[in-house]
């Protein structure tokens, strides 16, 4: 009887949690018909989805994409002076009526902002087509008309207001846990606190110490923060509206950086055994020398193990999040077929859309393990030591210091036991 | 002469096509792939059930990494779609 009643209480729970998950979702084709691109019913589905995947210059508000957030356009101009506005200047509301069905739409237009500087006169606008389409650009007199020209952008653009909301969200879980266990000793968090700490200890223990060994504690810093940055950005990219919405792993730019900062760290700590193996590894003479095939492809493979963390993050969200877009616009496409199919297409897309948002929150956790768990394989195999020869001229490799499951776990005893002094 | 037909002809549709066919040999690999992972992962839990926990990870990892290698692919496959 009693058992009933806790499953009972516990039921509500999950339902109530479930139809919180439910209505964020469901909120995603509400997000997607938003979008201002209603041309007469003609609906142009690639436009939509690099529209959702790009970056802008403001922040679209949730279900009205006309109306954005400002954010600053920092810009050079071609003769070397600064400008930064709001990027509402840039762009006006238009607002037409269509005569026969009488529906009112909004639309973006983009406008020239004139600004005056020193007793000159500077122009800057959105670009409507060409290479630079959607960017902004100066427009410099050229005999009767303007030309185009491309200035040093560095505005903060939606991805770049995404990636410091990120920052902030790592930051503070962090720093809330570090501020938990300075006040309450060694004793172990609950809730929200101890998922995080879960975490940590499953990417410290299982990937970080089982294959670093001895050091560890120099690049666990590093390995911690990729794991936790990427699995943020993961998931704040898959929530529909601010701050969410931004796709920031999706975006080449954020991985290749990421990448390369593991490229950086397994260099810039190899070790001079680690560069021999590169320049003049253990093989034949005649692979070496006169034709430097094996560096050839030592050195290559110094490139492509890095591009391919990049190019596997970003094409894994990116793919998610292109997939979930055209599973909701679906919905529109079919609404053109007439009331039965559309009201079929409707429960089959948002059940099928669901399914490939959970499966987008799994692959997020996963990828950035994976991410993690490379990284810290490519800085263990950099920083290597020397082989040692013994008496017979064979090698034998040096007793790496690798944590199997007994240390593992008599640490975390000899943690419980100092936890519970504490306590007691 | 079949270079001249090439100059006239425009590549659009053949990208598209290749585009297409890349995309479509990719899955299948990835599919073969990730099912081998999956047997031998299943075959080796029936073998030894306590072992469940680890083998399970390092599935799901090696899938992760097979999964880039296809995703690679489908990378080409859309950058060939911009060939003019």
């Amino acid at each position: 009887m009693r058992l009933l009643i806790s499953i009972k209480e516990g039921m509500s729970k999950r339902i109530s949690t479930l139809a919180l998950l439910l209505a964020l979702v469901a909120a995603f084709p509400f997000a997607m018909s938003a979008s201002g691109h209603d041309d007469g019913g003609e609906l142009d589905v690639k436009e939509i989805i690099f529209e959702h995947l790009g970056d802008g210059y403001g922040w679209e508000v949730p279900f009205a994409h006309v109306y954005r957030i400002p954010l600053p356009v920092i810009v050079k101009s071609e003769d070397g002076k600064w400008f930064c506005f709001s990027s509402d200047d840039l762009t006006e509301i238009d607002v037409t009526e269509n005569k026969e069905t009488g529906k009112v739409t909004k639309h973006l237009v983009p406008v020239v902002k004139i600004i005056k500087k020193d007793g000159k006169e500077y122009r800057f606008t959105l670009a409507k087509e060409g290479d630079h389409k959607d960017k902004v650009v100066e427009l410099i007199p050229d005999g009767n008309g303007y030309r185009e020209y491309r200035p040093l952008d560095i505005s903060i653009t939606k991805n770049v207001a995404a990636l410091f909301i990120a920052t902030i969200l790592v930051t503070a879980m962090v720093m809330g846990l570090v501020r938990y266990y300075r006040r309450k000793g060694l004793r172990a968090p609950r809730k929200g606190m101890g998922f995080f700490e879960m975490l940590v200890s499953f990417v410290y223990y299982d990937t970080i110490k089982s294959t670093l060994g001895e050091s560890t504690k120099r690049f666990a810093p590093y390995l911690l923060t990729c794991f936790f940055f990427i699995l943020t950005m993961n998931l704040v990219g898959l929530i529909v509206i601010f701050p969410g919405g931004a796709n920031l792993t999706g975006n080449i730019a954020v991985t290749l950086v990421l990448a390369f900062m593991t490229f950086v760290v397994t260099n810039i700590f190899g070790t001079k055994h680690y560069w021999k193996e590169i320049f003049w590894p253990d093989v034949p003479l005649f692979l070496k020398f006169p034709l430097p095939i094996m560096q050839m492809i030592e050195v290559f493979g110094i490139f492509t193990k890095p591009a391919a963390l990049c190019v596997r993050l970003f094409a894994n969200m990116m793919g998610g999040h292109i997939i979930v877009i055209t599973l909701t616009l679906l919905i529109f496409i079919f609404a053109a077929f007439g009331a039965g199919v559309a009201g079929g297409a409707t429960v089959i897309s948002v059940l099928f859309s669901i399914f490939m948002l959970l499966l987008d929150v799994l692959v997020s956790f996963i990828q950035a393990y994976v991410f993690t768990l490379l990284s810290a394989l490519f800085i263990s195999m950099a920083v290597v030591k020397e082989h040692e020869h013994n008496a017979e001229g064979d090698e034998t490799y040096p007793q790496k210091e690798r944590c199997d499951r007994q240390e593992i776990a008599e640490e975390k005893k000899a943690l419980a036991d100092l936890a519970k002094e504490v306590d007691a | 002469m079949l270079s001249t037909i090439l100059a006239e002809l425009s590549l659009q549709p053949i990208a598209g096509l290749g585009a297409a066919l890349g995309a479509a040999l990719a899955a299948i690999a990835a599919g073969i792939g990730i099912g081998k992972i999956g047997s031998s992962a299943m075959e080796a839990i029936a073998r030894q059930p306590e072992a469940a926990g680890d083998i399970r990870s390092s599935m799901i990892v090696i899938a992760a990494l097979i999964e880039g290698v296809a995703l690679f692919a489908v990378i080409v496959s859309a950058l060939a779609l911009f060939i003019k």
